[in-house]
C-alpha cells in the first residue's frame, strides 16, 4: 500500500512495552518478510547510527520525535539523501498537521504515511495512508465504522466532523460494539485513486473529551485532579497546559492558609506533586507553584486542559 | 526576651512581584529593616523584618497576597570585621541550624543585628540564653 517489501529495513522507534503500537507494526512487519530493529524510542544518536550501520529503509516513529530526531541528523551534518537508505516512514499515536509532515519529508527526503489507531481496537494499522496521502483508508472488512454527534450520539452525513464509533467485525475474544473512540474527524466516501474501495477517514482533529494524550499515554485530568486533592498545602485551583506531546505542566495555586513561609517545604511538597502525578499517569510532568488568585475561576465547567499544541 | 517576627511572602519568580508587595508597605508607611529573597526554580519566598509587623501582616493578607508570619531571632553583632563569625560560631556550636538569615543594621558601622529563623526558636532561645549575647528588643524598632 505504500511500497513497503521483503527487503526493507524497519527502525521501530516505537515504545515497546504496554503500548500497542511497537508490537503490530512489527509483527506485520516480519509477516512480509521485512527485517526489523525494534530500536525503541530515545537515544537519539543511537537511532542515527542504527539507520546508518543497518541502512534502515523504514522508519515508525512518532511526528514529535521525527522532528527531533531529523533536527539532530543536520545537526551532526549528515545528509540523509547521501549518507542514509531511508525511503519512508510510518507515523502516528499523535494528531499532527500537513505543515508537519512536508517539514519532515522535506528534512529527510522520505515520504511520510499517516497512521491511525487505537489500544481498544488491537493498536495501530486501524486505518492506513495509501500512496496518494489523502486520508487513511479504514479497513472496512475488519471495521465497522459511523461517524456521529458527540453530543446527540446520532450518526451524522459522511463528511462531516464528529465521532469515529467503531465495531469489530472479526475479533472473537473480545468483540467492540459501536465503541467510541472520542476522535473527531470525518468519513471520505468519493473513491480514492489508488483503486480501494475501502472508504477513508481525515487525519485525527481533536479529540470529544476532555482526555489527552501525553508520550502516546491516555490521561484524564481526573487523575491530575485526584493527586493534587490529596496532597496539603494546594488549593482548589490547577490548569494542565499542553505545549508539545511529550511534556505537560500543571500548574497549581497554593493553599494561602497552609503557608509557612518556608521554601523547603514548599520544594518538597512540588517533588511531592512531581511523584504522585508520574505514578499515577506514567509521566513526569513539570509543577508550577503559583500564588493564589492566578489562574482563572472557573464560571460552571472549568477549563483545566490549556492545549496549545497544534495539530 | 521578647519576640520578633519575619513576615513571608511566597512569589512566582516573575517581574513586578517584589514591586507589588514592597508597594503596599510603602503606602502604609511601613518600613523595611531587613529583608531577603529565597528563589527556586520558578517560585520563592520573600522575607522583611518591618518596624509595624502586625499591621503589615494583616494588610498583605488583606491585599490577597500569600502571607506568614515566623518568629525570629535578633542576635546583635558589631558592625565590623568578624562580627558576623562571632554570632555564628556561637549558633553553631549549640547545633543550631539557620533556616533563614537576613542582617538589621541599627547603627552603621556600629551595631547591627542578624535576624534568623531556626526549627525550633525557643529551643534556640534557650540553648542560647547563657551566652554573651545580645537579642533585638522589638521595642527598639517599633
Amino acid at each position: 500500500m505504500t511500497g513497503a517489501k521483503r527487503g526493507d529495513i524497519l527502525q521501530n522507534s516505537m515504545t515497546y512495552g504496554l503500548f500497542t503500537g511497537a508490537f503490530v507494526m512489527h509483527y506485520g512487519a516480519e509477516k512480509i518478510g521485512i527485517l526489523v530493529i525494534p530500536a525503541g524510542p530515545g537515544n537519539t544518536e543511537r537511532q542515527i547510527n542504527l539507520m546508518r550501520d543497518f541502512g534502515t529503509t523504514m522508519l515508525h516513529i512518532t511526528p514529535s520525535y521525527a522532528l527531533y530526531v531529523a533536527s539532530v541528523i543536520y545537526d551532526k551534518g549528515i545528509d540523509p539523501r547521501r549518507d542514509l537508505k531511508l525511503k519512508r516512514a510510518y507515523l502516528g499515536a499523535e494528531p499532527y498537521s500537513e505543515e508537519t509532515r512536508k517539514k519532515i519529508e522535506d528534512m529527510l527526503g522520505i515520504d511520510i504515511y499517516n497512521c491511525y489507531g487505537l489500544t481498544e481496537m488491537n493498536g495501530p494499522g486501524v486505518g492506513f495512508e495509501c500512496k496518494y496521502k489523502e486520508g487513511l483508508h479504514i479497513w472496512e472488512d475488519n471495521f465497522l465504522m459511523e461517524v456521529i454527534n458527540p453530543e446527540t450520539g446520532e450518526p451524522i452525513p459522511d463528511g462531516e466532523i464528529g465521532e469515529l464509533v467503531l465495531t469489530t467485525l472479526n475479533r472473537e475474544a473480545m468483540p467492540l460494539i459501536r465503541y467510541r473512540t472520542r476522535d473527531l474527524t470525518k468519513i471520505i466516501s468519493e473513491p480514492c485513486k489508488c483503486g480501494r474501495t475501502h472508504r477513508r477517514i481525515s487525519r485525527i482533529l481533536g479529540r470529544s473529551d476532555d482526555m489527552f494524550i501525553v508520550k502516546g499515554v491516555n490521561i484524564f485530568p481526573q487523575q491530575i485532579e485526584q493527586v493534587l486533592m490529596s496532597i496539603k498545602g494546594v488549593a482548589q485551583n490547577y490548569q494542565i497546559v499542553l505545549e508539545s506531546y511529550d511534556e505537560m505542566t500543571v500548574k497549581v495555586e497554593i493553599d494561602r492558609e497552609l503557608f509557612d513561609g518556608k521554601i523547603e517545604r514548599l520544594i518538597r511538597m512540588k517533588d511531592e506533586i512531581v511523584d504522585k502525578i508520574r505514578s499515577a499517569t506514567m509521566v513526569k510532568p513539570k509543577v508550577e507553584l503559583l500564588e493564589p488568585g492566578t489562574l482563572p475561576i472557573s464560571e460552571g465547567k472549568a477549563k483545566r486542559v490549556i492545549d496549545n499544541r497544534t495539530i | 526576651m521578647n519576640k520578633v517576627y519575619m513576615i513571608s511572602v511566597f512569589a512566582e519568580n516573575k517581574p513586578g512581584r517584589l514591586e507589588r508587595v514592597t508597594k503596599v508597605l510603602a503606602e502604609a508607611n511601613i518600613n523595611i529593616l531587613a529583608f531577603s529573597i529565597t528563589s527556586t526554580n520558578g517560585f520563592g519566598v520573600i522575607k522583611f523584618m518591618v518596624n509595624k509587623w502586625k499591621e503589615a501582616y494583616d494588610l498583605l493578607r488583606e491585599k490577597g497576597f500569600t502571607v506568614s508570619l515566623n518568629e525570629a531571632i535578633g542576635i546583635e553583632m558589631k558592625d565590623q570585621p568578624g562580627g558576623l563569625y562571632e554570632v555564628v560560631k556561637i549558633l553553631s556550636s549549640k547545633g543550631i541550624n539557620i533556616e533563614s538569615a537576613s542582617v538589621y543594621v541599627a547603627e552603621t558601622r556600629k551595631r547591627a543585628y542578624l535576624i534568623v529563623e531556626v526549627e525550633d526558636t525557643s529551643k534556640a532561645k534557650e540553648l542560647l540564653k547563657d551566652e554573651n549575647l545580645k537579642f533585638l528588643n522589638p521595642e527598639e524598632i517599633q
